[in-house]
């Protein structure tokens, strides 16, 4: 699905070679600082890399447009974005943004339950705690149906049990709807229990990729 | 201009008492803004005097020439202050769109304003001309401050939120509609709210100046409104046009946020 080849971002990534592969789960692992939340940003293409190639289904990132690109593969920030107004209005955003036709409301309702998120739908999204943006964000991905998942620690603020309810909700998603998923993750026992293929990210190099 | 009492040197003199009482009560209260008082009562008066014989000349030398001189020092003393007022940091591209909006906004109603509206002749017959496109250009410049205010720190303190719009694939228009909404909005809020309190909480300045002059209380509202409704057209034009033009400086041809830190 993607390809790099010798990728270099400022001094932040130097990846010599990368693939990821199609209908997967990769996680993303390394210390803070290694350059994950980079590499994402590098294939949703809110950068562009300064030397090397990166590839989508085999055509070159350049070529692509880029807001065609990001309603294909449409990332989640490490920080979820809250926009002003309730609940609904925040996950119907995502559906405006790239132009999709909306949904009812029991749709928007399965969404929440796939999240964990005991809301109404008319509250107002400012006052929900860190956890509950963080799961509301994910909420709001995961209706678009991207064919692609960039998800930047889309748990981090979640206790353990949470997490581990909402990832395999995830990853069961993905895997019915043959989805990719590509997820930045701090806990190693999400990556080892959920993903087909672990890369190891320290000091901006790829330090190995391996299959589990 | 019968009626009108000319003021005599003593008389201009005697006004400056209340440049004194404003002296007399910082220094009392120890506020250090004497020297901004004096300097800018000095730099006002100056100003106003050579203004005048500018003025006087301008009127009995009638050419399109210096018509278009002196509205073109306008603009670019308006431009120049707009740079200076904003205490945000200015891409060379946005002051470029910010002299690109002054120029087409003001010009365009200036022109509209003198020749449909009031229908002078000759077109840069100075005595309509120098005073109106004063008023529009000096409001315009208030308006558009504001907008680019606006739109810099929009842009800088709601940065996440823009990306995270792009992210969900938003064009970069969707992601700075509210940031452009916003701009535009407090841009025109200062022109649309004078126009709610004139004639009650203030009579304007045109219009006094022009009752003061010996015209008829209902000319001078009639020149009132007029220039009200020019004014807060040529704000709405310049505002507009920059906000559509601005937004864009702030991304690259992929898309892309061009906004460090
Ligand atoms: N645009 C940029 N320019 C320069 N350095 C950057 C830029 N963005 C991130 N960095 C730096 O690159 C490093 C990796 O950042 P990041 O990708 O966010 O790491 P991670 O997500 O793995 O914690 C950090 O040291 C960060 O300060
Ligand atoms: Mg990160």
């Amino acid at each position: 699905m993607f390809t790099l080849k010798k990728v270099k971002y400022k001094d932040v990534l130097n990846i010599e070679a990368l693939t990821i592969k199609k209908h997967k789960v990769t996680c993303i692992v390394g210390q803070s600082g290694s350059g994950k939340t980079t590499l994402l940003r590098l294939l949703n293409k809110l950068i562009s890399c300064d030397s090397g190639k990166i590839t989508y289904k085999n055509q070159a990132l350049k070529e692509i447009d880029s807001v065609e690109l990001r309603r294909d593969l449409v990332m989640l920030p490490q920080a979820p974005a809250i926009f002003s107004g309730s609940i609904k209005d925040n996950l119907l955003i995502g559906l405006k943004f790239s132009e999709k036709p909306l949904v009812a409301d029991e749709k928007l309702l399965e969404v929440l339950k796939l999240v964990r998120l005991k809301k109404e739908l008319s509250e107002d999204a400012e006052k929900l705690s860190g956890g509950e943006k963080q799961r509301l964000a994910l909420g709001r991905v995961m209706l678009m149906e991207p064919e692609v998942l960039l998800l930047d620690e889309p748990s981090s603020a979640l206790d353990e049990d949470t997490e581990h309810m909402i990832i395999e909700a995830l990853v069961n998603y993905s895997k019915e709807n043959n989805k990719t998923l590509i997820m930045v993750t701090h806990s190693k026992k999400i990556a080892e229990q959920f993903s087909d293929e672990i890369i190891e990210i320290k000091d901006g190099r790829v330090l190995n990729q391996k299959e589990v | 201009m019968d009626g009108v009492i000319n003021l005599q040197l003593w008389q201009m003199a005697a006004a400056y008492i209340f440049v004194l009482i404003l002296l007399f009560i910082v220094r009392a209260r120890g506020i250090s803004r004497e020297k901004e008082i004096i300097v800018s009562s000095l730099r006002m008066t100056l100003q106003l005097i050579l203004t005048g014989y500018i003025l006087v000349y301008l009127f009995n030398n009638i050419n399109p020439l210096y018509t278009i001189i002196v509205i073109a020092i306008m603009e670019v003393f308006a431009i120049y202050n707009i740079f200076k007022r904003v205490k945000s940091k200015l891409s060379k591209s946005l002051k470029r769109i910010i002299a690109i909006s002054m120029l087409c906004g003001t010009l365009s109603s200036l022109i509209y304003f003198l020749l449909v509206v009031i229908n002078i002749s000759p077109w840069y017959d100075p005595r309509y001309f120098i005073p109106i496109a004063g008023m529009l250009i000096g409001n315009s410049m208030t308006g558009i401050s504001l907008g680019v205010t606006r739109l810099v720190d929009g842009m800088h303190s709601q940065k996440h939120l823009v990306e995270a719009a792009l992210m969900l694939g938003a064009t970069p228009k969707m992601a700075a509609k509210e940031i452009v909404d916003n701009s535009f909005d407090s841009a025109i809020l200062p022109t649309i709210n004078s126009m709610v309190g004139m004639g009650i909480v203030f009579l304007p300045g045109m219009m006094t100046g022009q009752i003061l002059s010996g015209t008829s209380p209902v000319t001078a509202i009639e020149y009132q409104i007029a220039i009200m409704l020019g004014i807060l057209g040529s704000v709405a034009l310049t505002v507009i046009l920059f906000v559509q033009l601005g937004y864009k400086t702030f991304f690259n041809e992929e898309s892309q946020l061009m906004i460090d830190g």
